[in-house]
């Protein structure tokens, strides 16, 4: 069978009753290819065994290139480019240049971030998603088990995992 | 799983579940724009274009138009644009400033105070440019652009051109903050939709899936744009007080000015959010989202605001005295009983006097004293404004050349055609996008609603 294809839905009403059923679908040896939620469910990403973001060290590192940037630009205008006395003060009086700097170390940090994001997970305008249930964006917790990934375990067993840890229903779905 | 104190009071009321969630807010979105939205589009756009006519003459004629004269040259505008900048800071102080102490309330507001920040700026960064004159030969000089001038750059020592930098990275930080926020969302809508709608919904939700995955990374954007969001939100106030502090004008020449105007601006944020959310409630029916709770807290907020901005005023007045300069002393005697004491007396009584009334428990609890008390802020922090740039420039250093500012009609229409643009943007927000964050309210339905607590 092919992967990412057919799939075996369990919608789940209940965050918490979601958490817990992400742990026991996953000890009965039931590989889950994601879980899509109305919203962001605390927990649920350690629970599925996602390593933590590195989004933060992407937004610092963008943050640097800000200040770095930021400071070239001053001292290159102020003191090499074309220096200029401005109320007696130095060509490179560091102390003015802060709120500058300040402010495109956050501009940079902000946007790089965000781009990252975008990217990382594939949002663009012209963006298709795939949609396993249209209720996830309203009320429904839905865990998409892959039955390539899973072959050994048969769709019987799977289907009965999904419905002792507390999933309300178990549907199918496949994509072209 | 989530503990809730019984005795706090529930977030959401009505028994709400989340498909209640989704409908109650998608409605409007959904449904025909009703006669009220109209008649408020109506007025709005009419001030646009009243407005207009005044912003034209400006631009045609020249800053001639407006009532400055050589001894008062900063008034009317500036004193919008700092009233403006300053209802901006609302917004990004209850998404960002809140997220971080974890305050579940703000769930229900930020949507809406983010969208008045962002229209705020954009009111409020029209001031200083249509100020150059001729913008559109000198808006770029602000910039700091190879030119031909012999490559003469913008001068870094001077606080305008931080403003510079940090409006333009406030407003372009709050509107991604803002969108990223929106993105969940506008998937809701477009699974709901169909046909025409569902692809400008689906442009709009960036191709939306709502894995676990992408929620976990949403979440490490929201966390770390709120920790850049919030030094941001309090450099920007700092930054325009600067504009006056670094001057040597008495009555600007203050080091109290940075804390004092960015508690002044989340005072005037506050009012403002307050006025546009009663009318939100009411007219989108949203009373179980946005409570008595929520007036409540925010009315808290500008009695903590307003008494510091107090304090700040009597600060003000001790220091000119206590510092034995005659020229400062004489600035603030002359500010509270010189020919502008009257804006004086209306900005203490306005800001000091009418806060101190949210005390009591009626008085912030009720809708209709909240709502007319938030104006009064508003108009208080106007004055404020006014107070501190014309009353200071009046009597300047030469007695002969002491004056006093009269607004023209293009004052008033250009302040007039903000305005309009300010409502005329809130209500599109208002109708087209949805004026709660679903998916942030549905995550505490099931910690916060009335029906956990009983």
């Amino acid at each position: 069978m092919e992967r990412d294809k057919n799939f075996i839905l369990g919608v789940y009403d209940d965050e918490d009753v979601l958490l817990s059923a992400v742990t026991e679908v996953r000890e009965s040896g039931v590989k889950i290819h994601e879980v899509y939620s109305p919203f962001p469910v605390h927990g649920l990403d350690e629970v599925l065994g996602y390593k933590r973001s590195r989004l933060p060290i992407a937004a610092f590192l963008f943050g640097m290139l800000g200040t770095t940037l930021a400071l070239i630009m001053q001292f290159y205008m102020m003191k090499w480019d074309w220096p200029m006395i401005i109320g007696g003060k130095d060509y490179a009086s560091l102390p003015t240049f802060i709120p500058v700097t300040f402010e495109m170390t956050v501009l940079l940090a902000a946007f790089g971030m965000v781009g990252v994001f975008m990217i990382s997970s594939n949002l663009k305008p012209w963006g298709q998603p795939r949609i396993f249930d249209i209720r996830i964006t309203d009320d429904k917790h839905v865990m998409a088990i892959d039955l390539a990934t899973n072959a050994g375990l048969g769709e019987e067993n799977i289907s009965d995992v999904l419905k002792s840890s507390g999933a309300t229903e178990v549907n199918k779905k496949s994509f072209e | 799983m989530q503990v809730t104190s019984s005795v706090r009071e529930p977030l959401i009321t009505g028994g709400k579940t989340l498909k209640d969630v989704t409908h109650d807010i998608s409605r409007q979105v959904e449904g025909k724009p009703t006669i009220g939205w109209l008649l408020g589009l109506l007025v709005s756009v009419g001030a646009l274009v009243l407005g207009g006519i005044a912003l034209g003459a400006t631009l045609w004629e020249g800053i001639g138009m407006w009532g400055l004269n050589k001894t008062i040259g900063w008034a009317w505008d500036i004193t919008n644009f700092v009233w403006w900048v300053g209802i901006g800071h609302a917004g990004t102080l209850i998404s960002a400033v809140l997220l971080l102490f974890r305050q579940k309330w703000r769930m229900a507001i930020n949507r809406a105070a983010e969208a008045m920040t962002i229209f705020a700026v954009i009111c409020a960064a029209m001031f200083p440019i249509i100020h150059m004159g001729r913008p559109w030969v000198g808006a770029y000089w602000a910039l700091p652009l190879p030119n031909t001038f012999g490559s003469l750059w913008v001068n870094f020592n001077s606080p305008l051109l931080w403003d510079v930098f940090a409006i333009s990275t406030y407003f372009s930080v709050s509107l991604v903050f803002w969108y990223i926020g929106l993105i969940p969302d506008f998937a809701t809508i477009r699974d709901r939709a169909t046909g025409i709608r569902k692809s400008i919904y689906g442009a709009l939700a960036f191709g939306w899936d709502g894995a676990a995955k992408t929620w976990s990374r949403y979440e490490s954007v929201a966390l770390i744009l709120a920790g850049l969001a919030t030094p941001l939100v309090l450099s920007v106030h700092t930054i325009v007080s600067f504009d006056f502090a670094t001057s040597v004008i008495p009555g600007w020449h203050t080091t109290i000015f940075p804390p004092y105007f960015v508690a002044g601006a989340i005072f005037s944020g506050f009012a403002m959010v307050l006025t546009l959310m009663i009318i939100t409630r009411k007219v989108f029916k949203l009373e179980d989202y946005i409570t008595i709770g929520h007036i409540e807290l925010m009315n808290i907020v500008i009695i903590i605001t307003g008494s510091i901005v107090g304090i700040a005023y009597i600060t003000e007045f001790f220091i000119a005295w206590y510092s034995g300069v005659e020229a400062e002393q004489y600035a603030f005697v002359n500010r509270a009983f010189g020919p502008y004491w009257w804006a004086y007396w209306s900005m203490m009584t306005c800001n000091v006097i009418s806060p101190q009334l949210f005390w009591f428990k009626k008085i912030r609890t009720s809708i209709v004293l909240t709502f007319i008390l938030s104006l009064v802020v508003n108009i208080g922090m106007w004055f404020e404004r006014f107070v501190i740039i014309v009353t200071s420039l009046h009597r300047d250093f030469l007695p002969s050349s002491w004056a006093m500012f009269y607004p023209t009609w293009a004052d008033i229409g250009v302040y007039l055609f903000t305005f309009g643009l300010f409502f005329t943007l809130f209500l599109l927000f208002a109708k087209f996008f949805p004026v709660i964050n679903m998916a942030e309210v549905k995550s505490i339905v099931k910690s916060s609603s009335e029906k956990v607590n009983k």
